[in-house]
């Protein structure tokens, strides 16, 4: 469905007028840009390195980094949902948990110890949300990872909820190695590139840098206010 | 104009400033505190001087072409199936964002913090209808209940008010009952808001930056609280304004990254999310109806004039946070919800030279706000045009000013005057004379002497003291 647009043409012939020129007739190229700082941060960083620099820089993000790798993957979500106390859990629908042999942790060990597990489904509606809220742990995967900044990225769909990673007290985010970039110039570029091949960009792309915060009160730093209060990231050695 | 705040006068405004030992002890820690890190964010990356230029030239190119970038905007969001409203003044978007409200009948409304929603001062407009506006950034809430305290600072609003004065206002108002520790009043904050995300029909949202070849923008924040505001509630209303957008994808991040470092010397801050349209189809959480508002509000009256630079500006308060004058006075002696050296230049551009005369002069001009700023805006040159502004075409300069220049004027313009006059000065000035500095001057020093001390005229005069020289007398 097309939305609507209201009082365009003034709005943007008045701003014509005070530039001291007629409207723009056709496309603007965007210019080749003298400055480009960004495309140097961490260049030619091998995943080890950038490994490394994601750990260091969790340290500061308040954030726990656990490296693991597939077959270890199953105890190390274990472990870490027992840490922060267990469930309710709540996961997006997504077929890589299977594929990194996730399904008896999820359909099996969690019901034998009572942990509540609950998977995103979007055809039971606003019933998402009420568990997602309840949740003591939401657990996501990063599409693409920063290591200059501690950042994991995620793309919202039907099997997404964006909520998974805000409502629950805490956030755990699976991080396949082969997912680190630089920064988040590469994630940028990589968004462009979607749309410029024709994919829709996803309706919510979120960059999760640690947990919430806030120093609104005197400048004190509170961890934990409207989002999740603790976050671990679980990178799997993927390569 | 609606970003004026309170009613008093410059005056009255900077003399309980400088009185507010609180605030004042506040906002130097908080500038010392953010500067700090504001510096070593930048200093780490080893070549900020390229990414202030990369800043520049982005911000430069968009408002040069801004036409052409709102309408790809504007068409990539109706693509997306998103509804876009340009308002040309603060009422036509507060007109626009009522009658939506008024058709969803919605009687909540939650917001995240949004410099340009206070600009047009949305919420009272909306509770004026009778609609619920509850502001969900942790300061944000903390002056909404404190009976809508203004902003002081563009990143923390509240700045100027300590953990205890919050917790008797959480007390009055919320029946607070815990201590005065950060924590828990940020934890009391999360329990009450929280219900207020998952039963609000409306979310409102500010914009850091659009993106106008794919219809995105984006939103900036530590807590969280934007997450929640653009997935619960089913309706989702933005308001930018209109010169905050890039061409793509690639330039919203390097102003990110620029804002970021720049407003509290992080990479990145918690939550960057970036927005497209309302929800997919068979998507739970996000808004079913999405809505762009593009405010101009003054703005295309400042482009094209030799203000455009100051529309670069990204809103991270790197300048307020260095600003000497600011430091003294805090946020609310500018009378303006934009506060600092970009408020000095600002305000009287959007709010006009009536209201807000004082602020160009309320400035050092040293500078320190122009060698920190991420998108290069020239801040005191753009100070000292104003006053140039003030003087020759609006012809008004404070009156005390004119007072003296026009005795100088008269005074410098025969020698013989010149030479009466500064024999006259030390014994004329003795009686207001402490030592070597008057503290309570009379006339025109008045306003001066009230908040420091002017130097007394020297007893000897320079050309006495020169002739005396030649002649082999005291060289002291």
């Amino acid at each position: 469905m097309t939305g609507t647009i209201q009082n365009r043409e003034s709005f943007l012939n008045t701003i014509a007028s005070s530039l001291g020129r007629d409207r723009h007739p056709g496309k603007i190229e965007r210019p080749v840009w003298e400055f480009q700082p960004q495309k140097e941060v961490l260049k030619g960083a091998t995943p080890d390195q950038l490994v490394e620099v994601l750990k260091t820089q969790c340290l500061r993000i308040h954030t726990s980094v656990v490296v693991t790798d597939q077959t270890g993957l199953a105890e190390t979500l274990a472990e870490t949902v027992a840490n922060y106390g267990g469930g309710p859990v709540v996961t997006w629908k997504d077929n890589r948990f299977s594929e990194w042999g996730l399904d008896p942790l999820f359909h099996n060990e969690w019901p034998e110890q009572d942990i509540e597990y609950y998977e995103w489904d979007h055809t039971k509606g606003r019933e998402n949300i009420r568990q997602a809220e309840k949740a003591n742990i939401g657990i996501t995967i990063s599409e693409i990872t920063l290591a200059e900044s501690g950042t994991v990225v995620l793309f919202s769909d039907q099997d997404k909820g964006r909520t998974v990673s805000f409502l629950p007290k805490s956030l755990i985010a699976l991080v396949p190695k082969s997912s680190l970039v630089p920064r988040m110039t590469q994630a940028a570029q990589k968004m462009r590139q979607m749309h410029l091949e024709g994919k829709q960009v996803a309706s919510c792309v979120n960059f999760i840098t640690g947990p919430s915060n806030s120093a609104d009160i005197e400048l004190n730093l509170v961890v934990g206010v409207h989002g999740p209060v603790k976050a671990t990231y679980i990178i799997i050695d993927d390569l | 104009m609606a970003m004026k705040i309170g009613v008093e006068e410059f005056k009255e405004r900077v003399g309980k400033g400088i009185n507010d030992s609180f605030m004042r002890g506040a906002v130097a820690g908080a500038q010392d505190s953010m500067g700090t890190r504001r510096l070593s964010a930048a200093e780490e990356l080893g070549n900020w001087e390229d990414w202030r230029s990369h800043g520049e030239e982005i911000r430069k190119h968009v408002l040069e072409n801004l036409d052409y970038y709102l309408e790809q905007l504007s068409d990539n969001v109706a693509k997306r199936g998103g509804h876009v409203f340009f308002a040309s003044t603060a009422e036509e978007a507060n007109d626009y964002i009522r009658g939506v409200v008024a058709s969803k009948n919605a009687k909540k409304v939650v917001k995240a913090k949004s410099m340009v929603t206070e600009e047009i001062h949305l919420n009272s407009c909306l509770e004026l209808a009778g609609c619920e506006v509850i502001e969900t950034d942790l300061g944000e809430y903390i002056l909404q209940i404190d009976d809508h305290d203004p902003p002081s600072h563009i990143v923390v609003p509240a700045l100027h008010k300590n953990k205890e004065q919050i917790r008797d206002v959480f007390t009055d108002k919320l029946g607070y009952q815990k201590t005065s520790k950060p924590e828990e009043l940020a934890g009391h904050a999360r329990e009450t808001l929280r219900q207020d995300f998952l039963t609000a029909d409306i979310g409102i949202t500010g914009c850091n930056f659009a993106v106008a070849e794919t219809g995105s923008f984006s939103l900036v924040t530590n807590e969280g609280n934007a997450d929640l505001v653009t997935s619960l509630p089913k309706t989702q209303i933005t308001v930018m304004g209109m010169e905050r957008l890039v061409p793509t994808f690639e330039e919203m991040e390097v102003l990110v990254s620029l804002l970021t470092r720049s407003a509290v010397g992080q990479k990145l801050t918690s939550y960057i999310t970036v927005l497209t349209g309302p929800r997919e189809e068979l998507d739970v959480d996000g808004p079913e109806e999405f809505h762009l508002v593009i405010v101009d509000n003054g703005r295309s009256k400042i482009l094209g004039t030799e203000f455009q630079s100051v529309l670069q500006c990204i809103r991270c308060a790197a300048c307020i946070n260095v600003c000497p004058v600011y430091r003294h006075v805090g946020g609310h002696s500018y009378g303006s919800i934009y506060s600092g050296p970009i408020g000095a230049v600002l305000s009287p551009l959007l709010g006009g030279y009536e209201d807000y005369k004082e602020l160009p002069y309320a400035s050092t001009l040293c500078g320190a706000c122009t060698e920190v700023c991420p998108v290069k805006i020239p801040l005191h040159e753009l100070l000292h045009k104003h006053r140039q502004e003030i003087v020759e075409k609006e012809g008004k300069a404070p009156i005390s000013e004119k007072l003296a220049m026009k005795a100088f004027g008269l005074g410098a313009a025969s020698p013989a005057l010149y030479k009466i006059g500064s024999k006259l000065a030390p014994a004329a000035m003795n009686p207001f004379t402490n030592g070597d500095k008057i503290s309570n001057g009379p006339g025109p020093l008045k306003a001066w002497t009230e908040i420091r001390e002017f130097p007394a005229p020297n007893k000897e005069r320079f050309r006495d003291w020169f002739n005396n020289r030649e002649k082999g007398g005291n060289q002291s």
